[in-house]
């Protein structure tokens, strides 16, 4: 039930350490917005500075429409996920549960009836009268959730919700997760990871952030189709974009590139004539590439090793020159491939240039 | 022999005695008693370490039992005989004392002392930690206010002294009476029961430091979030301290509330160097010191009574010891 | 925190203010004593010590300089400059002075202001100037005895190192400060030792009983001194100890075990287990383990009981008044101030204060310089 628009916000510490500087960024009602990025990126200064707990140092924020740099935390209608879960160790279930709305002078029976639907909804009923020492990791973190949920906000807020917890609870988590918003599809949700599983799965719009500011909004596919930039290319997908370096050979609809290792590359990408003779990385995901039956090749390279992982496996490649070790993902079983010299290739559709960084496709 | 070498001597003696005894005593075991080697070298090992333990407490554990242990028997045997110790007298000692207005006064005044001194002090303490957290110069602020630990009873005592001071030239208070509000100086340690107040004021001038250094340590180590949590929905400061951090450091300010408490049982110097018990502001702790030298079999009543005082702080605190280690 | 948007800055003004006013309420007391102990017993019965920096206004009274008489009209007159005045320069050591006022009459010494004539009727009169200087007149000669005249006059603020020179040489202050260092250095080394090897094994030694010792030290921690006076002091008194510094040596080593070995435990049992197995793995002893490894790591402990201990021991009255003879020769500082001072130098306030603060010179020092280690020992002891 609430937009969201940042102009030009920026974070600096001090005033000497930037650690965020022109975010722009136009959230619609019932998005479920992602935050990726490195650790330390600023992910967590951002989603803060949503929600009012550390001041903007340039910029504003609006909130349907409304500029709330300066309004306090309780007051923008926002509720928190933290990562630790923050629960209040010293209260029940419902009394975490039920903190905010006594704060803010809610009738009993409100409080009852929105306590209680929260339980349903995250299966917390029977643990309402326990103290948070007394319940699971994954519990916890639903009794957190339920905290936000009381409160009916127009923007809730995550913070690496699912990082304490274990493998198969953060999976069960998410599938929550993913159901609650389906449950609550007015409203707006961000929510901060470093896990790309999670960004993929859960998002509508994933925010890439790198270098102090964004590399890339944009939908889960998009980000992975095709991505604006090589920071963005290779932080999205696992393993991450071979890139290779070459020379623009041919250009038109399909650009030809010649590799530096010898290979040839044709992407789907359209080019210009001025462009011949630029020189270019050309990214290819390890799990477009295939062996190339006689013809164009990109690479002919041994593998070192092979990681038989059952429904795939992956090709180590010995590098080549400067370049970093290439990787490729081959449906089914191939451990013979091992010691071998392997030709490999991709359709012009899955393969992407960049010149200084940037992708061809955005220009 | 002049004290201070006497004094360097016991240091060489005492030190290097301990490192002697420790030295000599665990080679005796492994050497002599149970020496690693021979057919029974592994039985002889574990042996020597079944005892070794002992070896380290000893000092500790006869230092104990006969300074603090055998003095809680010596001293209720000697209660039951009379002043000069040759003639048992059974109770007496403690039904004239319970007969004596002074003792009864010593009592409550104590139990007055016991509630005011650490819940002042305690809550003081709380509030300055939690003010001086936020502050740019707040840990010359704690420091200042934790000040007074390092100065002893008896100089508290002449500190306030000075500001109890009947001269309106001396004593701030009486100052304020006189030039503020046209009022005769008065001697504020002679007014009945309040006279017990100014000197807990002593007390809790004293104590508020420890109170609030604890208790910043403790406030500081509530996890951020709960608090941020806690702005977001909707808490103001007063509600945040109260209803969120206040709960979080609960079992930390009992500790430092009994911690108070047991030192207010303890401490007979203010009264004793302040009003010397006079005016009804007698305390057990000084009531007893009238009878030290005197009448040891009193006296050792009143340590009696102030024992069993603390006896429920005793057991708690051991009850809690054991659950803690398990 | 303060980083919060929105926040409002009239709260921290509040706070501000309010530690403010609570720092200074702690301070006034000790700043007081400070002050008064720089002033003389004049300076301290004439004004406030808050206004000792100020200069204070203070009555005197002199004769008029009889050889400074000339005939004048209708009488004698007398001129002569009031900080000359046998009774009033002695107050003036450099000269200099302000008159506010001055009179003829010890009820109302500062009748008239400065500068004025006044009429003293009988054909009298006087006037002092601000300076100092006067010009009496008189109907007739005054013989030997000058008339008297009273002067209310500012004198400089005035500080002095006379009480600590009366306190350390001749009020036994001096001594008592070598006394309170005799008992306290040897008591803060040796239960330490003492407390380390049995810290030791409580915290890393396995045997029968271990948890109850524990539970016994903790318990210990609380019992009241007061029960180990009469029978211990007539227990040495039985072994020929007596009242005597190897007395309260041994009284204070044995007091402080408990919260030593608690402390000590506490941070002991807090480091790192792998260090204290590896040791042991590559074959070091218990009394190894201890000297090379637990000891040196365990240096913050040690220093915070090392000040707990130094800081109770020289502060402490009570076990001094009973374990050490009370003759003059082995008083330590705060027997000597609660016993002496406080009772016969009652009325010399300065003194009082000169003493006091040579008792809490040195813990104040102690404390500010190892403030952190004390600090780090409160902690050990009470948060777990
Ligand atoms: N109070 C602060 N002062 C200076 N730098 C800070 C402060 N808080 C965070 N930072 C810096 O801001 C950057 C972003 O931190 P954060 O938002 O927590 O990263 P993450 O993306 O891992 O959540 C980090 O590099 C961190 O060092
Ligand atoms: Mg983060």
């Amino acid at each position: 039930m609430a937009t969201l628009k940042l102009t030009d916000v920026a974070k600096t510490y001090g005033g000497t350490v930037d650690v965020l500087r022109n975010i722009n960024l136009d959230i619609k009602t019932g998005e479920l917005i992602v935050f990726v990025g490195p650790s330390g990126c600023g992910k967590s200064t951002l989603l803060r500075m949503i929600a009012g707990l550390e001041k903007i140092t340039g910029g504003t924020l609006e909130i349907d429409g409304q500029v709330v740099n300066d309004t306090p935390p309780a007051q923008r209608g926002i509720a928190m996920v933290f990562q630790s879960y923050a629960l209040y160790p010293h209260m029940t279930v419902r009394d975490n549960m039920s903190f905010s709305l006594k704060l803010a002078k809610k009738s009993k029976a409100e409080i009852e009836e929105a306590v209680s639907k929260a339980a349903r909804i995250l299966q917390l009923e029977p643990y309402l009268d326990r103290l948070p020492k007394a319940l699971s990791g994954g519990q916890r973190q639903r009794v957190a959730i339920g905290r936000s949920i009381v409160r009916d906000p127009k923007v809730y807020l995550f913070d690496e919700p699912l990082s304490n917890l274990d493998a198969a609870l953060r999976v069960a988590t998410r599938i929550e997760i993913a159901q609650l918003k389906e449950s609550m599809p007015d409203s707006t949700m961000i929510y901060v990871t470093h896990d790309q599983v999670e960004a993929m799965t859960l998002a509508s719009r994933i925010v890439v952030l790198a270098n102090k500011g964004i590399a890339q909004v944009g939908t889960p596919l998009d980000l992975y189709e095709r991505p604006e930039n090589e920071f963005v290319a290779q932080f999205i997908g696992s393993p991450a974009m071979n890139l290779l370096s070459g020379e623009i050979v041919e250009t038109g609809q399909h650009t030809t590139v010649k590799l530096d290792g010898g290979g040839i590359a044709v992407a789907a990408v359209p080019t210009q004539a001025a462009d011949k003779g630029l020189k270019v990385n050309v990214g290819v995901r390890p799990e477009d590439l295939y062996e190339a039956q006689g013809g164009d090749y990109i690479f002919d390279a041994k593998v070192n090793i092979t990681e038989a992982l059952g429904e795939v496996t992956l090709l180590y490649f010995e590098p080549q020159g400067d370049n970093e070790a290439l990787i490729g993902k081959l449906p089914g079983i191939h451990n013979g491939l091992r010691g071998t010299p392997v030709k490999m290739t991709a359709k012009p559709e899955k393969v992407q240039i960049f010149h200084d960084g940037r992708s061809l496709h955005y220009r | 022999m002049n004290p201070v070498f006497q004094g360097l001597i016991t240091i060489a003696v005492g030190v290097g005695g301990i490192f002697v005894y420790f030295i000599a005593s665990n080679a005796f075991l492994d050497k002599v008693l149970f020496p690693a080697k021979g057919p029974n070298a592994s039985r002889n090992i574990n042996r020597a370490n079944t005892i070794r333990p002992w070896l380290f407490m000893a000092p500790t554990i006869i230092a104990l039992s006969l300074y603090l242990v055998y003095p809680v028997i010596g001293s209720f045997i000697r209660s039951l005989f009379n002043r000069s110790g040759d003639e048992f007298v059974g109770f007496s000692n403690y039904t004239t004392m319970f007969a004596s207005s002074e003792f009864r006064t010593a009592f409550w005044n104590n139990v007055l002392w016991a509630l005011v001194v650490p819940s002042v002090s305690t809550f003081l303490g709380l509030l300055i930690a939690q003010l001086t957290d936020k502050l740019r110069w707040g840990n010359i602020a704690k420091s200042l206010i934790f000040m007074p630990m390092a100065i002893s009873f008896v100089g508290a005592s002449l500190i306030w002294k000075f500001v109890y001071a009947i001269d309106p030239e001396l004593g701030v208070i009486n100052a304020i009476r006189v030039n503020m509000f046209g009022a005769s100086p008065l001697d504020v340690l002679q007014i009945a029961f309040w006279n017990n107040l100014f000197l807990m004021v002593i007390l809790i001038w004293v104590q508020t430091g420890f109170a609030m250094v604890i208790l910043s340590a403790a406030l500081r180590g509530i996890p951020e979030e709960t608090i941020e949590a806690a702005i977001i929905d909707g808490a103001n400061p007063f509600q945040i301290f109260f209803r969120i951090q206040v709960p979080q450091v609960t079992n930390t300010i009992i500790v430092v509330f009994t911690t108070t408490t047991i030192l207010v049982l303890k401490v007979f110097d203010i009264v004793y160097a302040m009003t010397g018990g006079n005016f009804n502001t007698q305390i057990l702790p000084s009531y007893m010191m009238q009878f030290m030298f005197r009448d040891d079999g009193r006296a050792t009543a009143v340590a009696i009574v102030i024992m069993l005082i603390v006896t429920p702080v005793m057991i708690q605190n051991i009850r809690q010891a054991r659950a803690e280690m398990r | 925190m303060d980083n919060i948007a929105g926040k409002k800055s009239s709260l921290s003004i509040v706070v501000n203010i309010t530690v403010f006013l609570l720092v200074l309420i702690w301070l006034i007391p000790t700043v007081g004593l400070f002050v008064s102990s720089f002033r003389d017993r004049d300076a301290i019965s004439a004004s406030g010590w808050w206004l000792a920096p100020l200069a204070t206004e203070q009555t005197f009274r002199g004769r008029g300089d009889t050889e400074s008489v000339t005939p004048g009209d209708g009488g004698v007159v007398l001129t002569g400059n009031v900080f000359l005045d046998p009774e009033i320069a002695p107050s003036f050591p450099n000269g200099e002075g302000k008159i506010a006022a001055f009179g003829d009459s010890g009820r109302e010494p500062g009748e008239f202001p400065a500068g004025e004539v006044a009429d003293l009727g009988d054909g009298a009169s006087l006037i002092v100037e601000r300076s100092g200087d006067y010009v009496f007149t008189l109907p007739e000669d005054p013989g030997d005895r000058g008339p008297r005249y009273y002067v209310v006059a500012k004198t400089p603020p005035s500080f002095t190192l006379d009480n600590y020179r009366t306190v350390l040489s001749a009020g036994g202050m001096g001594q008592a400060f070598v006394n309170t260092l005799t008992v306290t250095i040897p008591t803060t080394i040796i239960p330490i030792l003492m407390a380390a090897f049995a810290a030791y094994a409580l915290a890393w030694m396995d045997f029968a009983g271990r948890s109850w010792l524990i539970a016994a030290i903790i318990g210990l921690l609380v019992v009241p001194l007061q029960l180990a006076l009469v029978p211990m002091l007539t227990l040495h008194n039985q072994v020929g100890i007596g009242q005597s510094f190897l007395g309260i040596w041994l009284a204070h080593a044995a007091f402080g075990q408990p919260l030593a070995v608690y402390l000590l435990r506490n941070y002991m049992i807090g480091l790192p287990r792998d260090i204290i197995e590896s040791a042991r793995v590559d074959g070091g002893t218990d009394f190894q383990i201890f000297m090379k490894i637990i000891l040196p790591l365990s240096f913050p402990a040690l220093a915070a009981f090392a000040i707990f201990q130094f800081l109770w021991t020289w502060n402490d009255l009570l076990v001094a008044k009973v374990f050490l003879p009370s003759s003059e020769e082995t008083k330590v500082m705060t027997v000597k101030i609660a016993d002496d001072l406080l009772g016969s130098r009652g009325g010399d306030w300065g003194i009082l204060a000169a003493a006091a603060f040579v008792s809490i010179t040195i813990p104040l020092l102690v404390f500010f310089t190892l403030q952190r280690y004390l600090v780090r020992g409160l902690l050990a002891g009470s948060v777990k």
